[in-house]
């Protein structure tokens, strides 16, 4: 099977996507001939030219806006907001408009778009170009929220956004984007809402999303071989949440900790963890949940204050061996 | 350009002479000076009522009326073709109306029933029409305004001759999307007609004090779209002004502005007491320059139609009215089990 970074995995999905359905159509800020700020639509002006490549002004509402009223004309925009900072200058289209017009207007209509945008720190990029917002999203009915942790996930859920009639976040990891993993070359989708146990095991349930699964996966095949063994969940979808995938593991193991980039305070574990103790699995848990989120400041500049800003393998490891160990 | 302020006597509407001149330069048949004149009998009845049942305890929401504004929605739907995409203000109920929205599932809506446009999830703020492609109000100010920018493109890729509509008060061309959607508009030769519908005041803010520099529409220049200002009170200079923007519009020039001067005689919302406006100066509006009640006497003077015809025309608009209200009010309520519904197409 070929193997493809996480950007190029994007940018296949979008590209055969084009290829196959005329009403999609690409626009954002620099991703003509720049190829976009990360490269990722790197080639593909030539290839499907200036109309399906639309490049924008520096406008990100009115970017959101666009791809929401030719949604309703039966189009299929795939929206690029540069980072994902700048969604915050769109959040009127994209929350009090595109999340409420379904049901605002009865059902008789839908926004069918798609917003690709770069999350997290690791870059250097400091408090404006670093923050992980998915949570904030989260929080508003009519969304899908969805965060690919890896390159196969990534071009099937890209698919899947596109095609799902709902206006979609699609939230990407701008350190994740050099990544490789297998990506078969046909067109696949991975569906909407559902979490994948990434890791099976039996001792405790780590609930990670994008990069954190990456990092969660590496701790868990150390702790492997001293026979703690670590179910890691990858929920993929954060809005809708599959809670049910999580509650059943954790009914399996007993024991749930929580990981992600974002803030912690006001964070989606909090969401997780509610739904697991307000569950029938409560009965089951041997061991105090837990969280490990961002540190509830803006992402610093200097690299060691930035990586101590968010988890690092190390502090998912001393979580994980205190809850297994019985030492919180 | 408008010449007033709306201070002063009775607007003098202009010889017999002129306005058929008018007429017929912008070949309007009687029938359709007669279908102006309903329109406008219709909103009017529709805005009345509304208060009414507004007073009577039956609106559950806020509402925002458009009475005084009638000729700006008349005037604009008589220049357009009926597919033509409408993307509209929270002010919205005339610009429905004349856009031929089923006035019984409006009412409906209003009163949120679930035989309404929206089966009782907006209310009079949110009415919709997508068969009609009327793409809705909305009561974020200025929301729509960039969003006409996805609509005009999705219609110049897709080679079609419809255009959109775009209309907004005076007060969303302070947000900061009314300068990002102007420029993209423009940039990209798109297929919209932006009106600046400006009854004077946002809320409670009068224009002179929101707005640095005016005429509104004169900020069209920064973006080379051209752009017209027109007394919004006078149903057939709308027209004329909408038929030269859409006609403009619809041969592929790129967007147009026009700004319709106007007045509205209710206060901004339920909540208003009209503290920052003088009673004199609304019954100014209401004797000296009603849309209505100026295109009645031309009507009337041209012998378009008689007092009888004309008292006739307005008594049937009023039962188009009173017979949505029997449809609104013997409708079902949503039902509540229904709640969940709607949020994930």
């Amino acid at each position: 099977m070929p193997e493809l970074s996480y950007l190029e995995a994007i940018r296949q999905a979008l590209w055969q996507e084009m290829k196959r359905d005329e009403r999609v159509f690409l626009l954002g800020e620099d991703i003509g001939r720049y190829g976009g700020a990360f490269g990722l639509t790197h080639g593909m002006l030539d290839e499907f030219g200036e109309e399906r490549v639309r490049e924008t002004p520096i406008s990100e509402a009115t970017i959101v806006a666009t791809a929401i009223g030719a949604s309703l004309l039966g189009m299929r925009p795939v929206a690029e907001i540069m980072f994902m900072d700048f969604i915050l200058l769109a959040l009127d289209q994209m929350v009090n408009q595109a999340a409420k017009m379904h049901f605002m207007f009865g059902g008789r209509t839908s926004v069918p778009m798609v917003v690709r945008m770069p999350g997290g720190s690791g870059s250097g990029a400091a408090s404006q170009h670093s923050q992980s917002l998915e949570s904030v999203l989260m929080h508003f009915p009519g969304l899908i929220v969805i965060n690919p942790s890896t390159p196969y996930d990534a071009k099937g859920l890209m698919l899947s956004a596109i095609r799902n009639p709902n206006p979609v976040c699609f939230v990407e990891h701008k350190i994740l984007y050099k990544t490789k993993g297998e990506v078969p070359e046909d067109d696949y989708t991975i569906p909407i809402g559902v979490a994948e146990i990434k890791r099976p095991g039996r001792d405790i349930t780590v609930v990670a999303n994008n990069i954190m699964v990456i990092k969660t996966i590496h701790v868990a095949e150390k702790l492997s071989k001293e026979g703690i063994e670590v179910e890691v969940i990858d929920p993929r979808t954060l809005l809708p949440l599959d809670t049910k995938t999580i509650i059943d593991s954790v009914a399996r193991t007993g024991r749930l900790l929580v990981v992600h980039e974002a803030c912690q305070t006001g964070g989606w574990a909090g969401e997780v963890i509610a739904s697991v103790v307000g569950s029938p699995a409560f009965d089951y848990i041997d061991a105090p949940v837990r969280r490990l989120g961002g540190k509830d400041i803006p992402i610093p500049y200097n690299r060691g204050l930035e990586m101590a800003a968010v988890p690092q393998e190390a502090e998912i490891e001393q979580e994980i061996r205190a809850l297994v160990g019985g030492k919180i | 350009m408008s010449d007033d302020n709306g201070k002063g006597a009775e607007k003098d509407i202009g010889s017999r002479e002129q306005f058929e001149e008018m007429v017929k330069r912008l070949e309007l048949s009687d029938n359709s000076l007669i279908g102006l004149y309903r329109t406008m009998c219709t909103i009017r009845h529709f805005e009345y009522m509304a208060d009414k049942l507004y007073a009577a305890g039956k609106v559950h929401g806020t509402m925002h009326l458009s009475a005084g504004q009638e000729a700006v929605a008349a005037g604009i739907s008589q220049a357009v073709r009926p597919d033509d995409y409408l993307i509209n203000h929270h002010r919205g109920h005339g610009h429905f109306i004349a856009k031929g929205a089923d006035i019984n599932m409006m009412m409906a809506e209003f009163l949120g029933k679930d035989t309404g446009y929206n089966h009782g999830r907006g209310g009079s703020m949110h009415i919709a029409d997508f068969q009609s492609n009327n793409l809705g109000a909305n009561g974020i100010v200025g929301g729509g305004i960039p969003q006409a920018v996805g609509v005009g493109l999705a219609l110049k890729m897709q080679k079609r001759k419809e255009i959109c509509i775009c209309i907004f008060g005076d007060g969303a061309a302070n947000e900061g999307v009314f300068h990002e959607a102007m420029n993209m508009a423009a940039l990209w030769n798109l297929p919209v007609l932006y009106i600046c519908e400006n009854n004077k005041y946002g809320m409670s803010m009068d224009v002179e004090h929101a707005v640095a520099k005016l005429p509104i529409a004169q900020r069209a220049d920064a973006y080379g779209i051209p752009w017209a200002c027109v007394d919004g009170n006078d149903v057939v200079e709308v027209y004329e002004a909408m038929k030269t923007a859409a006609d403009h519009v619809r041969a592929g020039k790129g967007p147009y502005f026009v700004e319709t001067i106007t007045y509205r005689y209710f206060g901004h919302s339920k909540s208003d007491r009209n503290l920052y406006r003088s009673k004199e100066e609304i019954e100014d509006w209401k004797r000296n320059r009603d849309p209505i009640m100026r295109f009645t006497k031309h009507l009337l003077q041209s012998e378009i139609l008689d007092e009888g015809q004309a008292q006739e025309i307005d008594t049937q608009a009023e039962q188009v009215i009173v017979k949505a209200v029997e449809y609104a009010e013997a409708s079902p309520e949503p039902d509540i089990s229904t709640l969940m519904e709607y949020v994930y197409a």
